[in-house]
């Protein structure tokens, strides 16, 4: 190769964009942190942050009009890249938005968290887009350190520090199994390209069983990082222990990465292996669905409950994963899309609600709501029945087009047992909605306004939820058109 | 527009309206509005009264394009009446509560709207996946109905009703995604267009399978033996409002749906299984009519004799003949008015005594014999006596259950029986024997909301030309089908 062709190309830069900008946006917002005293009010860092993801939004255009592999084929952008970009920094906004007030609240309101989420949206970014494991390893670390750190950001607080602690250990056990199944494909076919190990393994000259094991090796680090059984014991303990907008985070926007790079993989390199590894999906996604539904209906800690919804949630895109098609493809973007405004809505509202340390973060700490702030609560409700999947909501047709996926592709029988899983989810979100509705509530005190930032949140994601709801076109319609892979 | 297309959308419009406004007119403007939908919906009877066997005020255009979901509406001679039912028993609802809704009024009279937003959409819908979002429409404000309102075990009762009907509805939209990789579409009339053309086939382990996923749907929500038991806690703790709304229209989405989507999907299976349906309605006839006797509490004792009468309702649609379908739709209106209008009055009488133990009253009939005239003639109604309207539904339900198999006929009348036995004996408990004092006597307002039932009672037992053309002629249709001709005649 000459030099002069191994030079990124300015179009390069434009296809990676949004990732540039998020870096480029987090050094700057590094250096201001440091210029600005220490006593002074940090917030404003927490909007330029807003305003440098919004930007990066708007990058995901530019670089979609110009598709194409870049880097040497490294990152790719494409349809898919854009639609998994978008969805990250809506969810890295909504975290920016929801953090400024609650880190006030908390007195720990220093830059560095909103540097650290930058850089995990680059992260994300470049997962999303990347076309290389040694780039998917890349993107996954740069994501995952720092939503370690940002899981454990209250220092003081015991619950955040063993929360962060256990991600990172358990965190990095997965990221061990994935580089280890990277390193073994890289040994059977020499290249770590996605298209070029789809085309090593069609010569069909690597010893099959070499290519299963790294192929189940790199399955385990993945369904770590979704969260799916048996690897999802983390998330519980995770979540609950981290600060509200940070588990909102780490349930909405690494995930639905992790999942853009597994789609990735799978059907583009591994393809040829879909035969053998549908049955083993086949079995994740029902117990991932089973185990996050059934341990969520014994949760008084709504974070918890919220955390063990979010595996059962990841069992859903599972079974879309499972189908193995440019339908079960799309359904399982839509779905994240969903997903990402109805639990950052629901997380949204709690990181008001849990007050000053999280103390009220109990279901019967709900009591009554819609009598005391009947706006909050109704918007909460919305992000509610999206989660149980009441229709004319996102989440019912995010389901639906899932399992459709999945009768289209005869896997009945995990669609009669996942639909049935979403009764017994009924379950425990009404026991939120009974809370707030039916029960008188515990104390007269007048409550809390809701902040500016979490009510923006909770207004569009409740407004994009009943959006989606009626017309999924809006959405679907661009998932559908760019559920392909360049094979 | 077309007019039973606004008529669909002013609930939600009403209902959007009804939150903006302030709490103080809800009430009022809930009732006003909810009679203009009935006036509006009155409507369209002529037209559909004209040809009733075929769809009248159809509306058909694109919704969404992948997968291609149509909102598809429009009524036939049957399902016209409970459009019609909804949107009347709508404004009786929110006019009865004004004594009883004391608290959180704005979102009760929201909520009423949305529900008949939901109920209207159930059976005016045309395409199975239109009609499943209104199905589980309706069930998001009747939980908070229950829950907000209700009694002591409020909210384990709104639990177990939305949890059960989920539960059951899950199932049957795994048979219509099936149904679409199937037929390519949604549209039940497309649907069934294919399938007499032959192009669309299901073998008879698949029929069977579809039938069964949405039977159980149904099943939960009639409610059919054994799938009943959310029924009682969820009649006993509703408001009066929410439950005269359960036990007259919520329980009819069950089988109307029956008829429109199993009978008319699925022939072969319904033929298959229809001993075994029949069974399970009889044994649901009986067990209810055994249950109510021995209840202690008006509000159960009613409910299971809901079960007793629902379980006629099916046994007639699967008596698969012209008398049994015409006198299950018959019945199912029937019910809806004399089971409504006990529930109201019960309501009535709760208000007078915060009690619902049929041991707590009395003697009745002595202090207030305008109610015990009413509360008799809803009772005799109920029981099935002539020229009142339950007789004609059970009369024509049983001749043709008697024409499938007689034993049929002869196990379900004997729920008429015992249905006179425990309506009778919770009637001579409360109004009859020794006065236990003063109680008020109906009151202006509360006359008002039972007359238009009582005449209706009337009506249906006398005039029933008024009803029955148009219904026998939709039933014609589906009879006559060349897919379901042989099918549903069932052998002795």
């Amino acid at each position: 190769m000459s030099p002069a062709a191994f030079y990124p190309t300015a179009t390069d830069y434009l296809r990676f964009l949004p990732e540039l900008i998020l870096t480029i946006g987090g050094v700057l917002l590094l250096v201001l942190e440091a210029l600005t005293g220490d006593h002074k009010d940090k917030s404003k860092l927490g909007y330029l942050a807003a305003a440098i993801v919004v930007g990066a939004m708007f990058a995901v255009p530019v670089a979609l009009a110009n598709p194409g592999a870049s880097f040497n084929g490294m990152i790719v952008s494409d349809g898919f890249a854009a639609f998994f970009r978008m969805v990250t920094l809506l969810v890295g906004l909504f975290t920016l938005l929801c953090s400024t007030s609650y880190l006030s609240r908390e007195k720990a309101n220093t830059g560095e968290f909103y540097l650290l989420v930058l850089f995990s949206l680059a992260g994300q970014g470049i997962m999303a887009a990347s076309n290389e494991l040694i780039m998917v390893f890349l993107g996954l670390e740069i994501a995952s350190i720092s939503s370690y750190v940002l899981a454990g950001f209250l220092r003081d607080d015991k619950r955040g520090s063993e929360s962060a602690l256990k991600y990172f250990l358990l965190g990095s056990f997965a990221t061990a199994f994935l580089l280890y199944g990277i390193s073994w494909i890289y040994g059977v076919t020499g290249v770590t390209n996605l298209t070029a190990i789809r085309a090593a393994l069609a010569a069909g000259t690597s010893a099959p069983s070499m290519v299963v094991a790294a192929a189940a090796l790199m399955l385990i680090g993945l369904a770590f990082k979704v969260s799916a059984a048996p690897f999802q014991v983390w998330a519980p303990d995770v979540y609950q222990g981290a600060p509200a907008p940070v588990s909102g985070f780490l349930s909405a926007g690494p995930k639905a990465a992790a999942f853009a790079v597994f789609l990735r993989i799978f059907q583009t390199s591994f393809d040829s292996l879909s035969s053998r590894y549908e049955p083993v999906l086949w079995i994740l996604a029902l117990g991932t669905m089973f185990i996050g539904n059934f341990s969520a209906l014994w949760q008084s800690n709504v974070k918890r409950m919220l955390a063990y919804s979010s595996i059962a949630h990841a069992g859903y895109v599972l079974v879309a994963v499972t189908t193995n098609s440019n339908v079960g493809t799309a359904a399982a973007m839509f779905y994240l899309a969903a997903y990402a405004l109805m639990n950052y809505g629901a997380f949204a509202a709690i990181t008001h609600l849990a007050g000053r340390h999280e103390t009220h973060v109990t279901i019967d700490d709900l009591r009554g709501l819609a009598a005391r702030q009947p706006v909050l609560a109704a918007l909460l409700t919305v992000c509610l029945l999206s989660l149980t999947g009441v229709p004319l909501t996102a989440g019912f047709f995010g389901k639906f087009y899932i399992f459709k996926a999945a009768i289209d592709n005869h896997l009945y029988w995990l669609s009669a047992l996942g639909l049935l899983n979403s009764a017994v989810a009924a379950y425990y979100y009404l026991r939120l909605l009974a809370a707030m509705y039916m029960y008188e509530p515990k104390t007269t005190d007048h409550p809390e306004p809701v902040p500016g930032g979490i009510q923006l949140t909770l207004w569009v994601s409740a407004a994009g939820i009943l959006t989606l709801g009626v017309f999924p076109g809006l959405v679907l319609d661009y998932a559908n058109r760019f559920a392909t892979f360049v094979k | 527009m077309n007019l039973l297309a606004i008529l669909l959308l002013l609930p939600l419009v009403g209902f959007a309206a009804a939150l903006l406004l302030p709490g103080a007119v809800t009430r009022r403007f809930v009732l006003g509005f909810s009679l203009l939908i009935f006036a509006v919906s009155l409507l369209l009877i002529g037209t559909t009264q004209q040809t009733p066997a075929g769809m009248t005020w159809v509306t058909d255009t694109a919704w969404i394009d992948t997968p291609a979901i149509r909102f598809h509406i429009g009524v036939d001679g049957a399902s016209l009446w409970l459009v019609i039912l909804s949107t009347f028993l709508i404004p009786l609802a929110a006019f009865i509560s004004g004594r009883t809704i004391l608290h959180r009024q704005k979102e009760f009279y929201a909520y009423l709207l949305l529900l008949e937003f939901g109920l209207i959409g159930v059976f005016c819908s045309l395409d199975l996946f239109l009609y499943y979002v209104f199905w589980e429409v309706v069930l998001v404000p009747m939980y908070f109905l229950i829950g907000i309102w209700g009694g002591e075990r409020r909210i384990y009762a709104a639990t177990k009703f939305f949890v059960y009907t989920m539960a059951g509805s899950m199932l049957m939209l795994v048979a219509i995604l099936y149904i679409y990789t199937k037929a390519g579409t949604f549209d039940l009339p497309a649907i069934l267009l294919h399938m007499e053309a032959g192009k669309v086939a299901f073998t008879q382990p698949e029929e069977l399978a579809l039938f069964l996923a949405f039977f159980l749907a149904f099943a939960v929500k009639v409610p059919i033996f054994p799938l009943h038991t959310w029924l009682p806690d969820a009649y006993a703790e509703a408001p009066t409002a929410a439950t005269l709304l359960m036990a007259a229209v919520l329980s009819k989405m069950g089988t109307y749906s029956l008829l429109r989507f199993n009978l008319n999907l699925f022939p072969r299976a319904s033929h298959d299984c229809a001993p075994w349906i029949v069974t399970l309605a009889i044994v649901g006839i009986v067990y209810g009519a055994l249950v109510a006797l021995v209840q202690p509490n008006m509000k159960r004792l009613v409910a299971y004799s809901s079960i007793s009468h629902l379980g006629f309702v099916v046994l007639g649609l699967f008596s698969g003949n012209q008398f049994g379908l015409d006198g299950a739709v018959y019945q199912m209106l029937c019910h809806a008015i004399s089971t409504g209008a006990l529930f109201v009055l019960i309501g009535y009488l709760q208000d007078r005594k915060q009690s619902l133990a049929i041991a707590d009253f009395g003697g009745l009939a002595t202090p207030a014999p305008h109610f015990a005239t009413v509360f008799l003639i809803a009772t005799l109604a109920s029981i099935g006596l002539p020229l009142l309207n339950n007789f004609v539904g059970e009369f024509l339900i049983l001749q043709g259950a008697a024409q499938a198999n007689i034993w049929w006929a002869a196990f379900a009348a004997l729920g008429v029986v015992l249905s006179a036995c425990y309506m009778l004996w919770f009637y001579q408990r409360t109004f009859l024997g020794e006065s236990r004092g003063e109680m008020a006597d109906l009151r202006p307002s509360e006359w008002l909301a039972v007359t238009p039932l009582l005449l209706l009672m009337l009506w249906m037992g006398i005039f029933t030309q008024t009803w029955l053309p148009g219904i026998s002629a939709s039933n014609k249709v589906l009879l006559e089908r060349p897919t379901s001709k042989i099918a549903l005649q069932v052998a002795k």
